[in-house]
């Protein structure tokens, strides 16, 4: 693989997709599986399409280039005391908005609002025509045309690269508070998790840890109201409210990975809350396998050894029926249960006719 | 009867594929009801197999068909097309699952919007989206046209609540996308098919997330001199870091019509209503209002009335949810527009949309969704008047334009629909529209789903 081409404005970047047969656009290499594909490829890095192009608080919208990182739009939208609720992850490691989008990972936020699809509400990309086209909005309600926007959020820039994206952001709550709920083991866990999700208390994010037993649960809000409501979250399942320092370690720790095998695979799975037990159960046996539930048991993120390979991971998740992509690690793509409509290729075929981003097979 | 129309008649019995001319006239037309269309024949599938079976008919005899749930479209979304067949969904109404502990619901499409809300109620639960035809629109219509409501700015529109949609497209493929994940791997088809008006096929079975309903809500109506009091007022709220679960201004005319309808009754001398309303667990509410009601008092109403029980606020969503049929009152005829402008320049278009009332003589009511700079102007006419509707579509024609100009969009919910074809050429170039062209032709390249809304008829077929 050649070294990747930094074109510096959208325009070279569609330029340099028309005058390479083959392309990827790749931002911080935080997912590396993402972009490690067979054959011949030129890596388009959008490591100089930063910056913020548009950026209206009272809009509660912004535009960005797609390699501005997650980081430098977070300081930016706190300055101004807004946020983006599904906490982008990788935060520290680099990741962009645009990697952000096109790998499709929210992070425990999107529990209370919805993931990167929904406060997506527009893009710029270069399909593979090599033309440059704008789609979805600027404004926080739109339905004018195709949603191209959302089919973006996880497609891997197999269909087209991404320059720039425009976001709906939220006020930032005026406080937060973690719990620590300890639970008797994965099954009363998951009991948890759909307890306090089906509860009055709007709970801002809830996770089960990898230990299998421990839940996280966030609540936002005005001081001291959500201040009452951990007392009767407490009341009903004990535990502890951990200090601002505590909590920022804790939502860091899922929040960068760090709780995962260095080095060693990670897949995202998409679950539901009943499937939570039975795929710690699956996943339990095989030697050295961490599982972090994530946004109250909707997504699961499985993290193997280096050493180890995830033939038998993809083998239990075909069981159980679960769909799942490789993120990092040497694992296939597409790692569980999986359909390939006819329609799909046709859909490939209209926006890459020319096949100058990778399979969606690979 | 054709030959085509012979053999389709294979598919139903006969009391379920309607020919005759006094039968189709019911179909002719929605809720824009300045467009008539008589279609060949309307076919009532009662199962999701028979609409299936329907569509690999359309498909194999290159037969057009347009989709059709109660017909509430205010874009022309469910007109049909005179050499096509229309396919009705009302039958498809069975709720097919509700999982309480999952927050989910697998409806068909012809569940009406509210009947999911009352489905779910027993178990804590509601739909979130909120259209104000909500009574009777369907959720497959929802889907198709990714409808909106009140409630947009802070959960969503349709799109953002639909987890999984298994569909039949228009070349009689089978597809199931998402799951009862809230999480989707790969890219987001079902984000994709949500608002593609008809022109992606049909949905059969459409997997709903469903949200705890808030335990608490504070509602405020407040009134004002003129639209622009009120339109400060939401910007000040705004700038409060609040985040209201609706925001909404109806003006002075579109009050009368209110006032005619439903009897709701409002402060005298006001230009304008606003409604703000906070919802979330009772402490977060009891904080919350007190920042509220300080900001409104602030804001120079001449009248501030905070709901004071459900039945108060029941009345005050009342007189805005009718808002669109009581207009019916003030004039015969009267076309709702959907424009979207930036939030800030509220103010703005609606002094220019006044101007031009003015000018034109033609009477425009004012409701909308102020959280999210979704205008809706009537521009009301009398139909019987010759030129009439064609005045009012070209004042409609500059507001769509105005809304464009200022960074907005043609349609924040109702959809193109047959009503705003030639205004999406101003939002999108013209490679941006051939790159959907391509993509309505991966997924109907015989072009027979819906033909002629959201994009123009091709004139060679």
């Amino acid at each position: 693989m050649s070294e990747p081409l930094t074109p510096a404005t959208p325009a070279a970047l569609a330029e340099a997709v028309r005058s390479h047969p083959r392309v990827l656009a790749v931002g911080a290499h935080t997912k590396p599986r993402l972009s490690q594909v067979p054959g011949e490829v030129t890596l388009l890095s959008t490591r100089a399409l930063r910056g913020i192009v548009e950026y209206e608080p009272d809009e509660f919208t912004f535009s960005a280039l797609a390699g501005t990182s997650v980081s430098e739009i977070g300081q930016a939208l706190a300055e101004k005391g807004q946020y983006l609720p599904f906490d982008p992850l990788w935060l520290e490691a680099g990741a962009t908005l645009g990697g952000t989008v096109a790998s499709g990972v929210s992070g425990p936020g999107r529990f209370r609002f919805g993931g990167v699809r929904d406060f997506i509400l527009g893009i710029r990309f270069v399909d593979g025509l090599g033309r440059l086209l704008r789609m979805g909005g600027k404004v926080v309600k739109n339905c004018a045309g195709f949603d191209l926007p959302k089919f973006m959020v996880g497609s891997l820039g197999r269909y087209g690269a991404l320059t720039e994206v425009t976001f709906k952001v939220f006020p930032t709550p005026p406080s937060r508070l973690t719990l620590k709920l300890p639970t008797a083991g994965v099954e009363a866990a998951a009991c948890l998790l759909t307890g306090a999700a089906n509860s009055r208390w709007e709970c801002d994010a809830l996770e089960l840890l990898p230990d299998g037993k421990t839940v996280c649960l966030r609540l936002a809000g005005p001081a001291s109201a959500i201040e009452a409501l951990s007392r009767e979250i407490l009341a009903r399942w004990p535990g502890q409210t951990l200090s601002a320092a505590q909590a920022d370690a804790a939502w860091a720790e899922l929040r960068e990975f760090r709780w995962t095998h260095p080095g060693g695979t990670l897949v995202k799975v998409a679950i539901t809350p009943s499937a939570v037990a039975s795929l710690h159960a699956a996943t339990g046996a095989l030697d050295g396998t961490r599982v972090h539930i994530s946004a109250g048991g909707n997504v699961a993120f499985v993290s193997l050894p280096a050493s180890a390979e995830s033939t038998a991971l993809q083998a239990r998740l075909r069981d159980l029926g679960l769909p799942a992509v490789t993120l990092c690690g040497n694992g296939p793509l597409w790692c569980g249960a999986r359909a390939t409509p006819a329609v799909a290729a046709a859909v490939k075929h209209a926006l890459d006719p020319h096949d100058r981003f990778p399979s969606t097979e690979d | 009867m054709s030959d085509t129309l012979h053999r389709l008649a294979a598919l139903l019995p006969p009391d379920r594929l309607l020919t005759r001319p006094a039968q189709l006239a019911a179909y002719e037309s929605d809720a824009l009801t300045a467009y008539r269309t008589r279609p060949l024949a309307v076919a009532i599938p009662e199962t999701t197999d028979e609409v299936v079976a329907l569509v690999r008919f359309c498909h194999q005899e290159r037969l057009p068909f347009v989709a059709r749930g109660s017909g509430t479209s205010l874009s022309g979304g469910s007109l049909p097309v005179a050499d096509g067949i229309v396919i009705a969904l009302n039958r498809l109404t069975r709720i097919r699952r509700l999982d309480a502990a999952q927050r989910i619901a697998i409806v068909e499409p012809g569940v009406v919007n509210a009947q999911v809300s009352l489905a779910a109620a027993p178990h804590g639960l509601h739909y979130a989206p909120d259209p104000s035809s909500a009574l009777i629109c369907t959720i497959g219509g929802n889907v198709a046209f990714n409808s909106g409501g009140a409630h947009c700015l802070k959960y969503g529109m349709t799109a953002n609540h639909i987890l999984g949609i298994k569909a039949v497209l228009p070349t009689g493929e089978v597809v199931e996308w998402g799951s009862a994940s809230r999480e989707q791997i790969g890219p987001d088809w079902c984000g994709l098919f949500n608002g593609n008006e008809g022109l992606f096929g049909i949905a059969l079975e459409i997997t709903l997330q469903l949200l705890p309903r808030a335990e608490c809500y504070h509602t405020v109506l407040a009134g004002y001199r003129t639209l622009e009091q009120a339109g400060d007022a939401v910007s000040a709220v705004i700038a409060s870091g609040l985040l209201p679960g609706a925001i909404e201004i109806m003006d002075a005319l579109a009050l009368d019509a209110a006032v005619a309808a439903v009897h709701s009754e409002y402060p005298p001398g006001c230009g304008a209503v606003l409604i703000v309303e906070l919802e979330g667990p009772r402490e977060v509410v009891a904080t919350d209002r007190v920042r509220l009601d300080a900001i409104i008092a602030g804001s120079k109403p001449i009248e501030m009335r905070p709901a004071r029980d459900a039945d108060e606020r029941m009345i005050i969503w009342k007189g805005r949810k009718s808002a669109f049929s009581a207009v019916g009152r003030l004039s015969p005829d009267f076309i709702v527009q959907d424009g979207v402008v930036p939030r800030r320049r509220l103010g703005e278009a609606l002094r220019r949309i006044g101007e031009m009332s003015r000018e034109t003589g033609i009477r425009v009511a004012n409701v909308f969704h102020a959280g999210d700079g979704n205008l809706h102007p009537l521009i009301l006419f009398d139909g019987r008047q010759a030129g009439a509707l064609e005045r009012a579509e070209a004042l409609a024609g500059r507001i769509l334009k105005l809304c464009i100009e200022m960074g907005g969009s043609i349609t924040g919910e109702h959809g193109v629909g047959v009503e705003k074809l030639e205004y999406l050429p101003a939002m999108y170039n013209a490679d941006e529209i051939d790159c959907m062209m391509r993509l309505r032709a991966a997924f109907d390249p015989l072009c027979i789903a819906n033909p002629g809304k959201k994009f123009p008829r091709p004139s060679a077929r």
